[in-house]
């Protein structure tokens, strides 16, 4: 048999060799995909089934309605002749273009409406103008009104109908018109329909967007009946935060600020479970970024541990750490014994390690007052607060055991946790005594720094202690910020003013409460002889040196605040005093101005007046009856004492304040 | 606060000659000033001197702890050491033994030290000798007494009991509040 040489073929193009190479062609990939994704020829089949039902649909729906209208006006006999012509047309093109089984339908159809109309005429042929369609017109006229009625049936069952569109055209201008004047007529009917979506489609949005309606105070008090719905009240926080946020434009126009500010305090407390009382202060304290404070509050903050630099150091730490299957990193750039643990498979409290002192477990919140303390070795230091001893062990490591560090706690059973920790680390330079801090200048002064992280409310560790959230008031407030002024003028009171090194007191709270922080470290302002200085925290937010109806110290922004929300650290406020007299400023008035002037003449370095000195000078006047009467009386002696005082210097005063004291 | 009695001083000593023998003078005659030991409360405490008469200020009710606690007089009369003393007592041991990695947590619950769990030990321990207790990275966990010396411990059963438990470093976890 063999091949067969296929000679019928003609030779096309050139040789081989002069093959061209094809035009590039773009991989798939990169080729810009198309809209419509062209239709296999099975689905293009099936789309034009779905049209040709769709339309016969809308066909018997038309039919159905235009029946009710036509129905009674119609005579007998016009109605015959439309049947001969209708079922005429239909067949042929039932015929042509359709399936068996549609056709099948479309015949029932046409059986069940026997009385047909124009409708079917429009749709088969343009060109088909009898005169009898002119007539049907005509009569159609008088019921003008209900076509535009089934032209919006049309319309909200499909909108993109363009059938419809077209028998709608052909209803109402089926006179001669000139074929480019059908086009322009089609043309605007479509224009104004593209219109009437576009508005349509702009006013759902606008509803989206549109302002938000405060609920009544009826419909809050209903609600507050029910189990609270926190998905709606949340969304109530958001948009009420939105209205907040742009007010002019946002706001309802008979409701006030407060109106809304009330009802977005009331879910917040609802949403995140605070009192009024504290969501007010926080409202006022973070006009802003209150929500992402109430949310920081609601997620724990990392686990910090701080290396014990007098037994191991933070890389052999991290190294014997890691070891142990824990992950950990620096804490930040600001401290170099901090380090974050992210997660750990041995508990983190209970490793050799820990258990041998070489780190401690901390907050790295409570780095700060320490570093803003900056203790020196050979100081002699007070923690007036320590309990639990997490920052009196950081400040006698950073003394490296020398010097002499007092540890005092008001809480006889909370000082065991210092015990414990300061044996732990190794610490030996320390005393742990158990005073009320108010007392402690009468036990022992003349220290060179004293560390007061005196007892607050609590509102800067809600994460911590989420007890905080209810159980505060106005009264807790105020006790704390009372027992917080009496322990920083004793702190100040511990402290030497003379230290060549010191002279420095650091206050810090975990309270975010401008009552327990400014205020109280104003009210130490112009109760004693202390400036503010630097912190040497380098991040952190300023205190305010205005809050509300506050006016504090203009260096007041010399303080430190730290928030949940910015530094990811604890809730907390840290100051730093310098004493620049041991003078008391109140009592001097008191002895008498003589006195006074003797002390300038003696040493004119305590001749600074601040601003502080003067508002003071007025607190004179407040004394209690009684001691006016003891000054009376005891004027003379105080005199001839003076005498003698005017030799001697301050100690000898402080004696005499004692005595004056103890008389009373 | 007041310095140890004759009497006490003799148990005291007595007690600390058996984990670091003739060492006690490095702990009295130090380079970095004078040190001192105080007995308050039952308690013996070892300071500097300088602590002590800052600590005397302050009254005896209110003074919790100075320096370092070393242990307590019982009722009896005897001294008992307590886990505060290891960071004096581990730098000047004699006779040490080191554990094996899985058995310091036994340790540190406060079992003895099993002949399993036993790493390493100083040549030459004698029986009822006072120890002190290393993991495999030299961290001092505790102290103890040894029950075996050096030469039966080779021979002895893997249950055998090595060293009594007295104090370890747990502790500070397991009873905070009694820890001095």
């Amino acid at each position: 048999m063999g091949r067969k040489r296929n000679l019928e073929k003609p030779k096309s193009g050139p040789g081989r060799k002069a093959r061209k190479q094809s035009d590039p062609k773009l991989p798939r990939s990169l080729q810009e995909k198309k809209d419509i994704k062209e239709l296999s020829h099975r689905q293009k089949q099936r789309l034009t089934k779905r049209i040709e039902k769709k339309r016969i649909r809308l066909e018997i729906q038309a039919k159905k309605l235009a029946l009710k209208n036509k129905t009674k006006k119609e005579t007998e006999e016009e109605k015959k002749i439309r049947d001969d012509d209708d079922d005429d047309d239909d067949d042929s093109i039932e015929v042509s273009s359709q399936e068996a089984s549609e056709s099948s339908e479309e015949s029932e159809t046409e059986t069940c409406g026997a009385n047909t109309k124009p409708l079917f005429d429009d749709e088969e042929d343009d060109s088909d103008d009898s005169e009898q369609v002119n007539n049907d017109e005509m009569q159609t006229d008088d019921s003008d009104d209900s076509e535009p009625m089934d032209d919006e049936v049309g319309e909200s069952t499909d909108s993109s109908d363009d059938d419809d569109d077209v028998s709608d055209d052909h209803d109402n201008d089926n006179d001669d018109l000139l074929p480019i004047e059908k086009k322009a007529a089609k043309l605007h009917k479509k224009e104004k329909k593209d219109k009437e979506l576009a508005e349509l489609e702009l006013q759902t949005n606008i509803k989206e967007m549109e302002k938000f309606v405060l609920p009544s105070g009826q419909e809050i008090e209903a609600e507050s009946k029910l189990p609270p719905d926190l998905a709606v009240i949340q969304h109530r926080i958001r948009e009420i935060l939105h209205v907040l946020a742009n007010f002019k434009e946002r706001r309802e126009p008979d409701r006030s600020r407060l109106d809304y500010l009330t009802l977005l305090r009331k879910d917040m407390c609802r949403y995140y479970n605070y009192n009024d009382f504290l969501m007010m202060k926080f409202m006022e304290l973070f006009p802003q970024d209150i929500i992402e404070f109430l949310e920081a509050n609601e997620v724990d903050r990392p686990v910090t541990i701080r290396t014990n630099t007098l037994k191991t150091r933070r890389r052999n730490l991290a190294q014997t750490l890691i070891n142990r299957g824990v992950n950990l990193d620096p804490l930040g750039k600001w401290t170099k014994v901090g380090l974050v643990i992210y997660d750990s498979q041995v508990p983190i409290g209970a490793t050799p390690e820990y258990l041998a002192g070489h780190y401690i477990i901390q907050g790295g919140s409570s780095l700060l007052p320490v570093m803003a303390l900056a203790a020196q070795e050979k100081e002699m230091v007070l923690d007036m607060a320590a309990a639990p001893g997490g920052k009196t062990t950081h400040i006698a490591a950073l003394m490296k055991n020398t010097g002499v560090l007092f540890a005092n706690d008001f809480h006889k059973e909370r000082l065991n946790a210092v015990v414990g920790n300061l044996h732990r680390m190794g610490i030996t330079n320390t005393v742990i005594c158990n005073y009320d801090g108010r007392q402690m200048k009468d036990v022992l002064s003349g220290f060179d720094r004293v560390l007061l992280d005196a007892p607050c409310s609590g509102t800067g560790v809600i994460a911590k202690d989420p007890g905080v959230k209810t159980s505060k008031n106005q009264e807790d407030i105020g006790r704390c910020a009372n027992l917080q002024k009496e322990l920083i003028l004793s702190a100040i009171d511990c402290l030497n003013a003379e230290s060549s090194t010191g002279g420095y007191l650091v206050y810090s709270t975990c309270s975010v409460l401008v009552e327990e922080n400014e205020c109280v470290v104003d009210f130490a302002l112009k109760k004693r002889n202390v400036k503010l200085v630097p912190t040497g925290l380098e991040f952190g937010e300023d205190g305010y040196v205005n809050f509300q109806r506050h006016r504090f110290h203009p260096k007041m922004n010399l303080t430190k605040r730290f928030y949940p929300h910015t530094h990811n650290l604890d809730g907390f406020f840290v100051a730093k005093l310098k004493k620049f007299s041991n003078k008391i400023p109140g009592t001097d008035d008191k002895i008498s101005d003589e006195q006074k002037k003797t002390e300038f003449k003696k040493d004119p370095n305590k001749n600074v007046t601040d601003s502080d000195d003067q508002v003071n000078g007025n607190s004179s006047d407040s004394d209690s009856p009684q001691l006016k009467k003891q000054k009376k009386k005891g004027l003379k002696k105080k005199n001839k004492k003076i005498g003698q005082m005017k030799k001697s210097g301050q100690k000898k005063k402080n004696i005499l304040k004692k005595k004056k004291w103890k008389k009373k | 606060m007041r310095p140890l009695t004759d009497q006490e001083c003799k148990v005291f000593f007595e007690k600390l000659s058996k984990y670091i023998g003739e060492n006690i003078k490095q702990l009295l005659e130090r380079q970095d000033g004078k040190y001192c030991f105080r007995f308050h409360k039952d308690r013996v405490y070892y300071c500097k001197e300088q602590l002590m008469k800052k600590a005397g200020h302050i009254s005896r009710d209110h003074l919790l702890s100075f320096g370092t606690c070393f242990g307590k007089f019982t009722k009896t009369g005897k001294f008992r050491l307590h886990v505060t003393a290891l960071d004096f007592l581990a730098p000047y041991a004699k006779f040490k033994i080191w554990l094996k990695p899985n058995a310091e947590q036994q340790f540190l619950y406060g079992n003895h030290v099993m002949k399993a769990g036993l790493g390493r030990i100083t040549e030459g321990t004698p029986q009822f000798q006072g120890v002190v207790i290393y993991s495999m990275s030299d961290l001092p966990l505790g102290f103890g007494v040894a029950a075996k010396s050096t030469q039966e411990c080779r021979h002895a059963d893997p249950m055998a009991t090595i060293a009594f438990h007295q104090a370890d470093i747990g502790e500070y976890l397991r009873n905070e509040e009694k820890i001095t």
